[in-house]
This record gives structure tokens, sequence and C-alpha cells, in this order.
């Protein structure tokens, strides 16, 4: 949008990331290579410009780190909970200290803009390890018995659309209730975990209570079937879990799983409208709506959908995509050309399926992976655009006529993890929210995140909770 | 688009159709209003973008004495820096108006000898609003008399706060009668809410629309004289009230923030507000002016800074 | 001459508790239940896939009312059966003694274990929230607030050794907490539970919410595992060999699973890992800070 007030590029400086030409796997406390040498490149998405090369988990290396992390945990586990604590109490500090960095890294490696790096990821990761940290000599009161046991070796499996937020959400609960962590991040985005590795060595944290395993598909296969693995957490798709799910079955292995979702963002006649339509962006935008709790199906009530539909479109018309490093940029970049080709192919199906398709007029940069802000209207619940999750910044519109129809809509989805209900009128918030099967129900807001608040799903969209006092029980023998 | 307000001829029939129509607006959501806010006050204006947005800024200000303590020369003073804000750089726009109390505006309107600086005068018993009808339009038609471009008038939030919203309406109205002069021309009615005292998020909507149905020209935040005056939140909420108000009737209100803000960084804060809520149209002083007297100096150092790139200081633009 | 007559006892025909009913299985089929000692006691039905099928629709249909009640009510139809149980202690004795090999006290100690853990469960009903809920301390003006929800439609493969108290242990957890329950009894040992569904249908307890069937695990468990409307399964009566299979089943629509887990003493404190199993943790946040523009200080 050309405007009489355009604003001059404003990036954040690059040189607070001294980002090395390669990488080893942090295993028991060094960085080293791959067993068999292999090594893959990272590179930022909205440049394509290649990061480092990172070594390549396979195998052999998931099985040293699990014995790294088996020899660690005796040990570890037997710190009194205090010190533990003092651990992550380090971590959280240090994390805080170099925040910009690795607000600037992230948005490198993922794609993401700036502004939500370094007010959402950063101050999150920073705070969830504070939380967790407090827990460590709490466990007898949390309300698992007295002296609740850990599980021994967690193995970690997180995605690429919050790589240091997602690490934080394993780590952290993980090391307070004494388990030692394996921990593999996405292959698009290794780079923070590796800087995090380097935290835990400043730290000080003992070798091998935390291992790092950058690599592909495979690795995080073997890290979950690995036999000395007492505990797998997964963050990812719905399609992993299940593998996931069938592969622990008959064991003894303690699993949560987060996965995919379909969210319903329900707006009523009587919602506060300028603050529902912030909401319905943050719902569906941030991030690139690469989140897998994102309102991504628009469920508005038909006496107001031509209002909202154009106040959102006004709305959408503001939206900055770019330079991701931009201190202004609202959207950034899709976080690989793999995902970008979901999103694309997905949209292409909204059109064909005959959903009216709309994108606010924007430019896209030349190199790396961009997908403008897209809207459908007139889709209803057949249309794949409404069941299937995207992963990107698409959000689909459907209407109702009342309260009934509004969640017998939200609920018809295989997913169950986050729904948001615009409404002034309170007995309605506390009457839907109650109805709806989702793990999160944001009224009024949306996207809100709390290391003190639980977080997860119902149905396909996975078990057991991150967050809380409830975050710890995946990580205990209760 | 409609230009009139016949859509609305219904509303202000009566004191219930009126409340009616008020209490039918969207609500207001205090914390997701406060957070957007707050995001828009994160954007970072830098180089070219910052050294247009501190002329605009300047030229945007109603450069502001409402003191007790007025005297001829302290106005004369601020119109002298109203016309002329930083006598080392030439190329400084004017501020938009200077305001002032009634009975000084004349001497600012002398003391401006013509410039393109115009007068705004309070009016009607501020900053409480605490006289008699008859008081209040004889304040507004003596103001007028003198010169004045501009009325800021306050509302009675007595009575708003009493639920006898067509007793406001019709108070603007007539105070909006008053500002017409003999020659049929109008002073430009600036209606302000005191938001603090109307203290709901849903109140200073409300207002709003109260102001606008009834013909205000601009809507303005506050006095000044309260605990809390213009802030981002309360700012956007009126931006987007006169951003729905245009495009239900076709009319453009201005808005004013005012009182407590000071310094270079919030005024752009404000600027974005503006930009990202209701565009280009109303980037300008007729349409959009800050309520202001410290925040000149701050925006003039601010400019210093940016031609000579070094920082500059109080002993280097004029205390008047 | 002279003729004693013994009165001709009237055998009860065991059936299915589905729905708020008593089918026999759809199938026809029928398997014969006999004691410890090998004495034939009655034929069970020997319900089919399509029983299971069933009674998931009638569990499913019942959810929404039952999750729906409040807890109090939920707590005084918990209670009500044990209250039911209590009157038909006699029958539930003899029963348990036949299945189980029990001398009659032994018998009498384990039902009177199972009406007890009824009260037991009937009182955790209202508590339970409070318990595992939360209110969480976020950094904002957000209210946010965890509570526990029921999970949904429960497949339930009841212990097979204790036919009784283990069954009591499993399917009351289950309810209490809302959620509605397709039970497949012990293969061996499913009269007191067929009776219990009894007990059931006459305890104010809508129909649906528990739904038993006899039979064969192995047969029926694999189609309660995969089906799309079962939204977990709780596999205290099965055998490694099949608890893996129905686990590996179950990921399909990533049903919550509660793995067999050695009990050596049904009548030991239960705690609440069988409750928060089978719960949902839901947390609603809301925007706070509505006293004004100009704040409060209190």
């Amino acid at each position: 949008m050309a405007s009489v007030f355009e604003y001059a590029p404003a990036p954040e400086s690059r040189s607070v990331v001294d980002i090395a030409p390669s990488y080893g796997l942090f295993i028991d406390g060094e960085f080293t290579d791959a067993a068999d040498g292999k090594v893959f490149k990272t590179v930022s998405p909205s440049s394509e410009e290649v990061l480092a090369e990172v070594a390549q988990a396979g195998a052999a290396d998931v099985d040293r780190a699990v014995k790294a992390a088996r020899k660690a945990f005796e040990k570890w586990s037997a710190l009194p909970g205090s010190e533990r604590a003092k651990y992550l109490f380090r971590i959280a500090r240090i994390i805080q200290e170099r925040s910009r960095e690795l607000a600037v890294l992230e948005t490198l490696d993922n794609g993401k803009p700036i502004k939500e790096t370094r007010d959402a990821d950063l101050p999150l990761v920073a705070a969830h390890f504070f939380y967790y940290a407090g827990w460590a000599d709490k466990l007898d009161h949390a309300g698992y018995g007295a002296n609740p046991r850990p599980l021994g070796v967690a193995g970690q499996v997180i995605p690429w659309n919050f790589p240091l937020l997602m690490l934080a959400w394993k780590i952290a609960p993980a090391l307070a209730t004494g388990n030692t962590v394996v921990l593999k991040p996405a292959e698009t985005t290794p780079l923070s975990a590796l800087f995090f590795a380097d935290i835990c060595r400043q730290a000080g944290l003992p070798k091998g209570v935390v291992n790092i395993l950058t690599g592909y598909g495979d690795a995080g296969a073997a890290l979950v079937e690995h036999p000395d693995v007492n505990k797998v957490a997964f963050t990812g798709s719905t399609a992993v879990g299940k593998k996931i799910a069938r592969h622990v079955a008959g064991t003894d292995k303690k699993v949560t799983l987060e996965l995919g979702g379909k969210g319903a963002n329900i707006v009523f006649d009587d919602a506060p409208v300028d603050q529902a339509v912030e909401g319905i962006v943050t719902g569906i935008f941030f991030n690139q709506g690469q989140v897998c709790c994102a309102g991504s199906r628009l469920l508005v009530q038909e006496s107001i959908h031509d209002e909202l539909l154009h106040s959102l479109k006004r709305r959408l018309s503001t939206l900055r995509l770019g330079d991701p490093l931009d201190k202004n940029t609202d959207i950034g970049a899709i976080n690989s050309a793999e995902q970008l080709a979901r999103i694309t192919a997905l949209a292409d199906t909204g059109e064909a399926e005959g959903a009216e398709r709309w994108s606010p007029a924007c430019e896209l940069p030349s190199s790396g992976y961009w997908f403008a802000p897209t809207l459908f209207t007139n889709v209803t619940q057949a249309h794949i655009v409404a069941r299937d999750e995207i992963f990107g910044p698409v959000l689909s519109v459907l209407t109702f006529r009342t309260p009934d129809e509004a969640v017998a809509k939200a609920n018809n989805s295989q997913y169950g993890l986050s729904a948001g209900i615009w409404t002034e009128k309170g007995s309605r918030i506390l009457a839907v929210a109650n109805k709806l099967r989702a793990g999160v129900v944001w009224a009024n807001t949306f996207n809100k995140f709390d290391p003190t608040s639980p977080f997860g799903g119902y149905k396909e969209s996975g078990f057991g909770r991150e967050g809380g006092r409830h975050g710890l029980e995946a990580y205990l023998d209760v | 688009m409609p230009t009139t307000l016949t859509a609305f001829a219904d509303v202000t029939t009566s004191d219930s159709a009126l409340r009616r129509f008020l209490h039918g607006l969207p609500g207001v959501d205090a914390v997701g209003l406060e957070a957007r806010a707050a995001s828009l006050g994160t954007r970072s204006i830098k180089t070219t973008a910052k050294a247009y947005a501190i002329d605009l800024a300047i030229s945007m200000i109603d450069l502001t004495t409402l003191e007790g303590a007025d005297t001829p020369g302290k106005v004369r003073a601020l119109s002298a820096k109203a016309v002329n804000p930083d006598p080392t750089d030439r190329t400084t726009p004017m501020t938009a108006a200077v305001c002032v109390y009634p009975d000084m505006v004349a001497t600012a309107k002398a003391a401006l000898n013509g410039a393109d600086v115009k007068v705004a005068s309070v009016a009607t018993a501020f900053p409480a609003g605490r006289a008699a009808l008859p008081v209040k339009l004889a304040d507004t038609r003596d103001a007028v008399a003198a010169g004045a471009d501009e009325i800021d008038m306050v509302i009675d939030r007595g009575a708003f706060l009493a639920g006898r919203y067509l007793d406001t309406y019709e108070l603007i109205k007539s105070v909006k009668e008053a500002c017409v002069r003999p020659d049929g021309s109008a002073a430009r009615l600036k209606v302000i809410f005191e938001t603090g005292e109307l203290s709901t998020y849903d109140n200073i909507r409300r207002a709003s629309w109260i102001g606008m149905l009834a013909g205000a020209d601009f809507i303005k935040t506050s006095t000044g004289k309260v605990g809390v005056n213009a802030t981002p939140a309360n700012t956007l909420l009126m931006l987007e009230a006169v951003r729905d108000f245009k495009e239900q009737t076709g009319i453009q209100i201005g808005v004013k923030p005012a009182g407590g803000i000071r310094t270079t960084k919030d005024a752009i804060k404000f600027l974005v507000l503006v930009n990202e809520t209701v565009g280009e149209d109303w980037l300008s002083n007729h349409w959009f002016r800050f309520g202001a007297s410290s925040l000149l100096n701050d925006l003039l150092m601010q400019r210093q800074k940016l031609s000579t790139g070094r920082y500059s200081g109080p002993d280097y633009v004029t205390v008047d | 001459m002279s003729e004693t007559t013994t009165r001709l006892n009237v055998f009860k025909t065991y059936k299915l508790y589905v729905g708020g009913k008593f089918p026999r299985s759809e199938s026809g089929r029928v398997y014969e239940v006999s004691d410890s000692k090998g004495n034939w006691l009655a034929n069970a039905p020997l319900a089919s896939r399509k029983d299971a099928r069933d009674a998931v629709v009638a569990a499913r249909k019942a959810f929404g009312g039952w999750a729906g009640a409040t807890a109090y009510n939920r707590g005084q139809i918990l209670y009500r059966i044990a209250e039911m149980l209590e009157g038909r202690r006699e029958q539930f004795v003899r029963e348990v003694g036949e299945a189980e090999g029990l001398s009659k006290s032994k018998a009498a100690a384990v039902v009177d274990a199972a009406i007890d853990r009824w009260v037991w469960y009937a009182g955790w009903t209202d508590k339970i929230g409070q318990v595992v809920g939360a209110a969480n301390p976020v950094a904002g003006p957000f209210f946010n607030l965890s509570t526990p929800e029921p999970t949904g439609v429960v497949t339930v493969v009841a212990p097979q050794d204790s036919s009784f108290l283990g069954l009591v242990s499993v399917i009351a957890p289950v309810i209490a907490t809302g959620n509605t329950a397709v039970v497949i009894a012990s293969e061996e040992s499913p009269l007191p539970a067929l009776s219990l569904g009894e007990v059931l249908a006459t305890s104010d307890l809508p129909g649906g919410v528990v739904n038993i069937l006899s039979g064969k695990a192995a047969e029926m468990g694999p189609h309660l595992a995969s089906h799309q409307d079962v939204n977990a399964i709780d596999l205290a009566g099965a055998d490694a060999a099949l608890a893996k299979e129905l686990e590996i089943a179950a990921a399909d629509n990533l049903k919550r699973v509660l793995r067999p887990q050695p009990v050596d003493d049904w009548t030991a404190d239960p705690g609440t890992s069988r409750m928060t199993a089978f719960l949902e943790t839901k947390t609603v946040w809301h925007p706070t800070g509505s006293l004004g523009a100009s704040g409060s200080s209190y």
C-alpha cells in the first residue's frame, strides 16, 4: 500500500549473531561430527542464502547420544532439585542476556519476522525455563505424590515453526523433573538448538544432560524407536504422531504428542469487532500461519459476514510482508520450499473446489519462499481448505446462523487443539467454551501463550499437556 | 458512498432511540484494543520516514497554553513560537494552531498577524463544563467573535455518565450553531470528551458517535487537566470511530489527542496509529492534531539531530 | 408312595447391556460359562463386532448428556449404584464366588469392596475438577483457567481375573469423570458384569453411559480399538500381545491408551490415575482489565 507516510527500511542488525560455517552434533557436552560424516545445509528461507552446514545425525549418533544421556541420568536425577533448579535459572538468564542474538538467529533460520522472535518467541523461551526451574525443588507439592521420579532419557523431536520455543517446552520440564534429553530439531531450523547447546555449556550443565542431534526424519525415528529411550515427546504433524503412537505400542515408553489443528475462530454478531479483526489476523497470520493452533477456520455469524469481511480485508491490506529482519515486517517468509509447495497446492485446491480466493495487493520478494496472506470465502465444511491443516497464511471463511451451529461446525473436525470465541456476552463465552472440543480456547483473544498455562489437544491433535503444573506429568513416572 | 447523515436521522429523535443506537455499537475489548495500540507502537520509524513524521507532527500541533496565569505576554510568545518554531532553521514548519482561553483569542490573533496558524479557543466552561447552557454558548460566541478559527468545547460528562445522551448531543449541536459567524462561515468545532473521566472504552466509542452525529469537525480526547489524557489506545479507538463514520456517511471527521504527548517517540507512535488505521486521508493538520506544548521542543531537538547528526539539547530550542 | 418335589428354580438368561436395554447378541451366538471347577453356570451372549458397534453408538449418544450433567448429579447416581448393589449383595456374593472360586466370606469381602468403590468414586465426581484443574497465573491481563473434561467414549477391556471388583474399579473412574463406556467383560467370568448391567439399569444411570458386552476381547477389541468414534481405550484386561495389537490400532485416531498394569490387590487405594487417564485439560483464556481506560488502583 503506497502511502505518503512510507516507512524507511529498519532492519535489525545481523552483526549481533555470529554464525559459524559448520556445526557438529552436541553429544555428551561436545560438538562432534556425525559418525558417517554426513552434513546438510541450512538456508535462510527469506533469501535462500546458505547459513551454515550442520552434521546430519544417523542411527549410530542417536545411539551415542542416548548412551550419553543414560550415563548422565544417574547423577542428574540424583541431584537435589534445588541444584537442578539453579542450572535452569542460569539457562533462563543466559537466554535473556543473549535474546537479541537468538532472535536474529531464529529469524534468519526460520524466516519469521524479527518482531515475533523478539517480542514473542524469545521472551516466552526465557519465561518457560524460569517457570520450570522453580518446579525442580517443589515436585513433592505438584500433586503427583511424594518424591515423584523422573522417567529417564527423553527423546524429543520438535518442529521448525517455533524452533527455540518448542525446545524450551520440551527441555525445561524434562530437566526440572530430573530427566536427561536427546533432542532433534527440525532439519530446516537446526541453528537455534545448537546455540542452545552453547548456552548449556555456558551454564555449566553437566555433560550428557542435554544432547542435540541435528538431522532429518530418519534420525527422529531412530530416536523415538531407540529401546533405551523412556519418554517420547513429539511436536509435529498428525501423520508422524500416529506413526510414533504405533511404534511405542507394547513398550513402556511414555508419550506426549502435540500435533496438527484446524482451529475454529468463532465470531458472533455481538463481538467487539475491531478486536475480533485483530484476533483473526493474529490467529491466522502470526508466524505466517505456520502454527498448529492457528485459527485457520473463521466461523462468522452470517448476519455480520459482509461487514466483518470488509473490515478484515481492509486490515489485511495494511500487513507488511517482506524482509523478516525489518522491524516493521508483519509477514515473513514461509519456512521452506517444501512447505511453500504444500501451501500452494492446498490453496489451489480451494480455488478448484470453488471457494473464492482473495489476497491484498502485495509484492512478493523475488528470492526466498513467500506466500501472500490469503482468504477463502464461500467455504463450506465439505471443502478441503476447511478440513485439512494448511499450515500457512490461508484463512477459510465459513458462516453459521446460531450458537449451536457454530459449536457443531467448530467441533466437526478430527482435530481439537484450539478455538476462538468473540462475543461481548459473557454467558455465551462460557457456554460455547464448555462445548468446544479443543484443548485451548481463546475468548476475545487469540494465540496467547504462557509457561503457566497448559497447552495441548483433544482428539487427533494429540495428547498430554505442555506448560503449567500439568506439563510436569509428561516427565514423571506417575 | 453516502455523504449525509440521513441514514442516522432517526437515531437522534429521542433519548431512547439514541440510547438504543449507542448501546448497539460493537463493544470494545480493552485488552485487545490496548494490545493493538501497543503493537503499532513497536513500529520502527527511521531516517527519511522519521524526518517526514517529525515535520508532519510539528505541523499538526495545537500549541497550547491553558493556565490561570496566562498573560498577553505569554500568549504572544507562544504565537511567535507557533509561527517560527526553530529560529535556527526556517525550513521548520509552522504549527497548526495556538490554543488558548477565549479571553486570549484576540491577543493571539493579533500576535499571529495573518500567519497561517489558526487560533483555537477552548470554550463551554472549559475544562469542567459545569455551567449553564447560555453561559457555554456565550463563551463560544465570545471566542468566535474575537476571531477564533476553531473552538475546543467540552462535553458535559456528568450528563453523559448520567445517561442523558440526547442532552449531550443537543449541547454539541447548540455549540456548533454558536460557531457560525455573521457571514455564515463557521469556526471548526472540536469536541472534547475528557476520556479519562468517561473511563471505559465503550463510553469513548459512544461519545465519539454522539459527537460525530452532532456535527463535530474534530473529536478530541482530553482537556489535559485530568490524570489520564491522550493514550494510544483511546486515540486508536477514536480513529476507528471516524473511520467507521466516514465509511457509513462519507463525512470525514478529524481527531485530536491532547495531553501527555511529550516526546517525538510518542508523537510518531500516534502518527503510525493514524497511518495504519485511517491512512493518508487523515495525515494532514486539517484532520489530525496534537494538543501539546512541550512536545514541540522535543520534536525540534530531534529535527536538529537529523539535520546535523548531533544530539541537541534544551539550550538550542526556545523556551517560551 | 411318597415323593418329595423340589422346586425347579428359574434360570436367568444373561443378556448384554447396551443403550439401557438388554439385547441378545445380534449374532445369535452364546457361549458356555462355567464356574472355577468347570461346572456349567449359564450361557452368555457371545457378542460380535456389530454389538460392539451398536454399543459405541449408544455410548456416543449418551455422552453429551452425561458429560453435561452436573458433577453433583453424577455423584448421586454413582452413589445410587452402590445402594442398588447393596440390596443385591447376596446375588453378587454368589456370582462372584462361583466365578472366581472364592469362599462365601471371601466373595462377600470382594463385593463389599466393590460397593465401597462406587461410594469412593461417587465422592470424586465433584472434586476431581478442583484437584486437577488450575487457575493459571499468566503474565498478562488474562483470566486463565484449566479444567478437566471427559475424553469421550472409552472402550474398557475389563480385567480377566477380578470379574467384579476389578470390573467396577475400571468402570467407575471412567464414568465418574463424565465419559461413557463400552465394556468388554471378563471373557471367562462375564456373569457378574452382566448382572451389574441390571443394577445400572435401575440406578438412574442414563442408558448408554455404560454398555456391557460379553465375549472375546480378541474378537471385539480390534474393532473397538480402531473405531474412529471411540476416544480412548483401557487395556486393563488385555494380555501383552492383544494390548500391543490394540494400542497399534488405537493410533489410527490417536486414542488415549491406558496400558495394562499389573494389579496385585484390587482393594488397594486406586488413586486418581484411572480418572486422569481419561480426562482432557481444556484451558480457557479471557482478557481482564475492562475496569476502564483510566485503570484502577483497587
